[in-house]
C-alpha cells in the first residue's frame, strides 16, 4: 500500500464549514418540527387533547402514537442487534405509557419554531403520574415498580409467572468454574458500578422528510446508516421501501449513538400531514434526555488463579440498565468480560433490565468497556497480591490463535500478546513516576464485523473514478475507499472520487458500526475495483485483438502477458477510459457482498495519573494506545480512532455520569454538568499500530473503531489506585468520590 | 412587535438583515443568511461549534443577539479560506487527520485563528487551554493541537 498523500479526499468542505450536517439542509415551503415530551419519569397516559394546537394559526400538523401503526411486539434481525419495532416506535413516540422524563408524546409542525413551541404548550396531556425506577439494582427488586404489564423474562427456566423489570437473562460457560475455583490457589471477588454516558456527539438528531402527494417519501437525516434509516421508518409507518429514499447528511459524530431513529418517523409523519417539508433538530437537552446513552452497570467479578498467576476459573455476573425499553448490551458483555485470556474454567451471567431512563442505545463496542472496567481491575488487584508485573500476568494469560473463548468460537490470528510486548517495550512502562503519581495498564477486546456491504466504482472517460459506497464516513472511510480503489486500478489516488451514495443510487450496505466499513465495505470496494480491472483487461485484449488472458494489469496499466513477443503498446487506464465508447461503453463495475472473517481486535493501554491528596482530582498526566489494526489503509485516521476512543473513556471514568432527582428527572442534561473531557483535561495521547493483518481481508484490514474504548476505564482507574492507594469501583472517579474515599 | 433592521459587516461584506429580538446571531447567520458553517451543538455556549469573531473578539454566536452585532463585523468560518486558497489551518486539519466527523472543525478553526492572530508561537498549554471552550468528541484532540502547532510554524515562516 503506497502512503497516503496530503489532503482527505471529500473531507475539504469540512474545513471550510461547507459540509452539510443534518441541521443544515433546506427545502422550498419547508417547516419547522419540535417535540411534546414528558415531564414525568413514569406516567399513563390517560388522554391527550390536541385541539386547540391544532387551531393555532401557523400550525400545520400534529401527531401523536394514534398517527403510527400498533404494531406487535417481535424481535427481528435489524441494525447492529436483533430490534423490536415495537419498542422503536414506542420509543419514538409514546403509546399507552411515557417511560421516562423527556420520552416523545406529541410532535407539531408550523410555520417557524416560534409557533410550534407555542401550539406544544396547548397541547393538553392528562397523565396518572406512576411511581418510578431508576437505579439498576431496585429495578430488579420483586416489588419494583413495573415499566411493562407483559414483559417477563427471558432465559430462566420455569417460564416465570409474574412480569419484571429484569428482560431477559444469558448466561455462556465453558468447563467447569467450580472446579476451577477449587483448585485455585487465589480467589478474589469484588464488586464494580459504572453510570450511563452519553455517546456525546456534538451534532444533535436532525433530519427533514419530504412526503410528495403521491407518497413518496424523501429523507435527508444525519445517522450512521441511510438504509438503516430507511428500513426503520418503514417497518414503523408500514410503508414499502421503495416508497423511501433517504439521502445521508454529513454525520457530526454518533458513536453508535446515531444508529436507530428518533425524529424520522416523527417528520415523515408531519410531513404527511401537512403536506410540506418537515424539519426537526434536537436541542442538546433532548438529545441528553432522549437519545443515547449507553447502560450503567452493576457487575460482580471473581477470578481464580494459582500462585504463579495462571487464571484457572473465572466468572462475572452483570446487570445492565436497558433504560425504558429492553435491549441493553449485557450479552456482549458477557461475550467480551474474559475474551482477552485464556482461561479453562469461565462463567458469564447477564441480565437485560429496564428502568426509567431514556433506551439505551449502542456506545463504542457496546457492553464491553464496563465488563473490561471490572475485569481488568480485578486483574490488576490480583497482580499486585501476586506480586506480579500487570503486563506479565497478562502475558501469562493471554487469548491467541486457537484460545477457545468463552462465547464459542476458537480465536483466529490475532495480535494481542504483541500489544503487550509493545507495551512493556514501550518508553512510557519504563518511565519512573514522582509522588502521588500512578500507573495503569489495562487491555480490552471486540469483535469487529462484517456484513452486508455494496460497493460501485465508475471509470470516466478522462481516467478518473468514483467510488461510490453506502456507509456514512464517520471517521475517515471515504479515504480508506479511495486508497483501496486507487491501490487495485493502479492508479493515483489523487484520481479516485469516494462518493456516499443515497438509498436509490447504491446497493444495500448495513449501517456504519461494528468498526465493519473499512473491513467489509472496503471488501467490496476492492471486489469493485477488480471487476473493473477485469473489463480493463477485456477492453486491452479487444484492442489487441488477443484473449483476455494474454493481458496483464499492473500499475494501472495493460501490458501484454509475458512471453507474448509482439508490438503491442501499453494502454494506461486512462487511454482504455478515453476509447471506451468504442471498445463496449462505460466501464463500471460493482460489487455486492456478505462479508465474513471481521478479525478480533485487541488494544492495551497505559495511563499515568496524579492524584491530588486535598481535592481528590485526578490529572491524566501521560495515555498510550496500543492496538492491533491488522493493516492500517490511513494511518492518520487509525491512530485518529484510538487516540478517540481513549479520550471518550478517560471521560467515562473520570467524570461522565447521569445525575436525577428524586422525581426521576436529569439534573445535568448540558455539556456544562454533563462534563465531556476539554482540550485542557487531556494529554496527547500515544498511538501505537500494532499490525497483525487479518487474512480475511485483501489488505488485511480489521476493524480498529471500537477497541480503543474498552480498556481506559480500567487503565484510569488502575492508575488511580496506585497512586493514591485508594481502589475506586464505582465511576465516575469524581473529586467528590474519590476525596472521600481518601479521606475514609 | 416589529423586527430590527441590522447593518453589520459579515466575512468583510456588508450585509443588512431583519430580526427579532429573541434571535441569536447563530439563528441569524444559519436560518436567515445560509451561513451554516457554524454549528449548533448546545444552544448554551459550552460547546463551541458555532465560535465567531465578533469586532475581533472570540465568541459563541448562539450566546450574541442578532440585534447585538449592529454596526459590527462579524467573521465566520466561511471567511477564513480565501477564495479556493485554504487557510494554513484549514490545509493542515486536512493533512494532518486533526479532524474526524468535522462538526466542531469550523469552530475549532475559527478559535485557533483567533489564537494565531494574538500570539503566533503558542505552546501546547496555551493551545489546549484557549481551545477548552471547544468540544471535540472525535479526536482526543491531540491531532488538533499539534495541527495548530503546525500551523502557527508555516505561517511563521510564511
Amino acid at each position: 500500500m503506497g502512503r497516503y498523500p496530503a489532503g482527505s479526499p471529500g473531507w475539504r468542505d469540512k474545513v471550510t464549514g461547507q459540509a452539510n450536517y443534518g441541521a443544515d439542509f433546506s427545502l422550498p415551503g419547508m417547516i419547522t418540527g419540535r417535540v411534546l415530551r414528558s415531564p414525568h419519569a413514569h406516567a399513563r397516559i390517560v388522554s391527550i387533547d390536541t385541539t386547540e394546537a391544532g387551531k393555532l394559526a401557523g400550525v400545520r400538523a400534529v401527531v401523536t402514537a394514534a398517527d403510527f401503526p400498533d404494531l406487535p411486539s417481535e424481535v427481528v434481525a435489524g441494525g447492529e442487534s436483533p430490534v423490536n419495532y415495537r419498542y422503536i416506535s414506542c420509543n419514538a413516540i409514546a403509546r399507552d405509557k411515557v417511560l421516562y422524563e423527556g420520552h416523545a408524546v406529541a410532535a407539531v409542525a408550523a410555520i417557524s419554531a416560534g409557533v410550534a413551541e407555542q401550539a406544544l404548550k396547548l397541547i393538553r396531556v392528562e397523565y396518572e403520574v406512576l411511581p418510578h425506577v431508576i437505579d439498576v439494582r431496585d429495578a430488579m427488586r420483586d416489588d419494583a415498580p413495573l415499566l411493562h404489564d407483559n414483559l417477563y423474562t427471558e432465559g430462566v427456566d420455569p417460564k416465570p409467572t409474574k412480569p419484571s423489570n429484569i428482560a431477559k437473562r444469558t448466561e455462556f460457560l465453558l468447563g467447569d468454574p467450580a472446579a476451577g475455583f477449587a483448585e485455585s490457589e487465589i480467589i478474589l471477588e469484588r464488586s464494580y458500578t459504572t453510570q450511563p454516558v452519553h455517546q456525546g456527539y456534538i451534532e444533535p438528531h436532525a433530519c427533514v422528510a419530504s412526503v410528495a402527494a403521491d407518497g413518496m417519501t424523501t429523507v435527508w437525516s444525519s445517522s450512521q446508516g441511510q438504509f438503516m434509516v430507511r428500513e426503520f421508518c418503514a417497518k414503523l409507518l408500514k410503508i414499502a421501501d421503495s416508497d423511501i429514499r433517504v439521502l445521508p447528511a454529513e454525520i457530526g459524530g454518533g458513536f453508535g449513538g446515531k444508529t436507530t431513529v428518533y425524529l424520522e418517523p416523527l417528520a415523515i409523519a408531519l410531513s404527511r400531514k401537512s403536506g410540506r417539508p418537515v424539519k426537526m433538530v434536537m436541542s442538546r437537552e433532548e438529545v441528553f434526555k432522549a437519545s443515547g446513552p449507553t447502560s450503567g452497570g452493576v457487575l460482580q467479578v471473581k477470578l481464580g488463579a494459582r500462585r504463579d498467576g495462571t487464571l484457572v476459573a473465572a466468572e462475572c455476573e452483570l446487570a445492565y440498565q436497558a433504560g425504558a425499553f429492553p435491549g441493553s448490551p449485557a450479552i456482549p458483555g458477557c461475550m467480551t468480560a474474559f475474551a482477552c485470556y485464556d482461561i479453562p474454567n469461565a462463567r458469564t451471567v447477564g441480565y437485560d433490565v429496564v428502568s426509567n431512563r431514556p433506551k439505551c442505545a449502542a456506545y463504542r463496542a457496546p457492553g464491553a468497556p464496563m465488563a473490561a472496567f471490572a475485569v481488568e481491575s480485578a486483574l490488576d488487584e490480583l497482580a499486585l497480591e501476586l506480586g506480579m508485573d500487570p503486563v506479565e500476568l497478562r502475558l501469562k494469560n493471554a487469548a491467541k490463535e486457537g484460545t477457545r473463548a468463552l462465547y464459542g468460537p476458537k480465536m483466529p490470528v490475532i495480535g494481542f500478546v504483541e500489544t503487550l510486548e509493545a507495551a512493556r517495550a514501550h518508553a512510557h512502562y519504563n518511565t519512573p513516576l514522582k509522588a502521588n503519581q500512578g500507573r495503569g495498564i489495562a487491555s480490552g477486546f471486540w469483535f469487529n464485523i462484517g456484513g452486508q456491504s455494496s460497493a460501485a466504482v465508475h471509470i470516466n472517460e478522462d481516467g478518473t473514478a468514483e467510488v461510490v459506497t453506502g456507509n456514512p464516513d464517520i471517521g475517515g472511510s471515504r479515504a480508506s475507499m479511495a486508497i483501496m480503489a486507487a491501490e487495485v486500478l493502479g492508479i493515483d489516488y489523487a484520481k479516485v472520487k469516494p462518493l456516499i451514495g443515497d438509498t436509490a443510487s447504491v446497493g444495500y450496505c448495513f449501517l456504519t458500526g461494528g468498526s465493519r466499513v473499512t473491513f467489509a465495505t472496503g471488501k467490496a470496494v476492492v471486489e469493485a475495483a477488480n471487476d473493473v480491472v477485469q473489463q480493463l483487461r477485456a477492453r486491452a485484449a479487444k484492442i489487441w485483438k488477443c484473449e483476455v488472458d494474454e493481458v496483464i494489469w499492473k500499475d494501472g496499466v495493460a501490458h501484454p502477458a509475458q512471453g507474448q513477443t509482439d508490438t503491442r503498446t501499453q494502454l494506461s487506464l486512462a487511454e482504455i477510459a478515453a476509447s471506451a465508447a468504442r471498445t463496449g461503453g462505460p466501464i463500471s463495475g460493482k460489487a455486492s457482498l456478505n462479508v465474513g472473517g471481521a478479525g478480533p481486535g485487541f488494544g492495551t493501554h497505559l495511563c499515568d495519573v496524579e492524584v491530588d491528596p486535598e481535592t481528590g482530582r485526578v490529572t491524566v498526566l501521560r495515555y498510550t494506545v496500543i492496538q492491533d489494526v491488522g493493516r492500517a489503509i490511513h494511518p492518520g485516521y487509525v491512530e485518529g480512532q484510538m487516540q478517540g476512543g481513549a479520550a471518550q473513556g478517560i471521560g467515562w471514568a473520570l467524570n461522565e455520569e447521569y445525575v436525577y432527582d428524586d422525581q426521576g428527572r436529569l439534573q445535568n442534561s448540558g455539556f456544562l454538568d454533563y462534563r465531556m473531557p476539554v482540550a485542557s483535561d487531556l494529554p496527547m495521547i500515544d498511538a501505537v499500530l500494532v499490525e497483525v493483518p487479518n487474512p480475511a481481508h485483501p489488505f488485511g484490514v480489521r476493524g480498529v473503531g471500537e477497541v480503543p474504548i474498552v480498556p481506559p476505564l480500567a487503565a484510569v482507574a488502575n492508575a488511580v489506585a496506585r497512586a493514591s492507594g485508594v481502589r475506586v469501583n464505582d465511576l465516575p472517579i469524581s473529586p467528590p468520590r474519590l476525596l472521600a474515599a481518601l479521606m475514609k | 412587535m416589529s423586527k430590527h433592521h441590522i447593518s453589520t459587516t459579515i466575512n468583510g461584506e456588508p450585509v443588512e438583515f431583519l430580526c427579532d429580538t429573541a434571535q441569536t446571531l447563530l439563528d441569524v447567520l444559519r436560518d436567515e443568511l445560509g451561513l451554516t458553517g457554524s454549528k449548533e451543538g448546545c444552544g448554551s455556549g459550552d460547546c463551541g461549534a458555532c465560535s465567531v469573531l465578533v469586532e475581533g473578539r472570540l465568541v459563541c454566536a448562539c450566546l450574541v443577539l442578532a440585534a447585538e452585532v449592529d454596526r459590527c463585523a462579524v467573521e465566520t468560518i466561511e471567511g477564513v479560506a480565501q477564495g479556493n486558497a485554504l487557510h494554513p489551518l484549514q490545509q493542515v486539519f486536512l493533512n494532518e487527520a486533526a479532524l474526524q466527523c468535522g462538526i466542531c472543525t469550523p469552530g475549532i478553526i475559527v478559535a485557533a485563528k483567533a489564537l494565531l492572530e494574538k500570539n503566533p508561537d503558542p505552546d501546547e498549554e496555551e493551545i489546549r487551554f484557549w481551545l477548552a471552550g471547544n468540544l471535540c468528541r472525535c479526536t482526543g484532540y491531540d491531532k488538533i493541537v499539534r495541527a495548530v502547532q503546525q500551523a502557527a510554524l508555516v505561517m511563521r515562516s510564511a
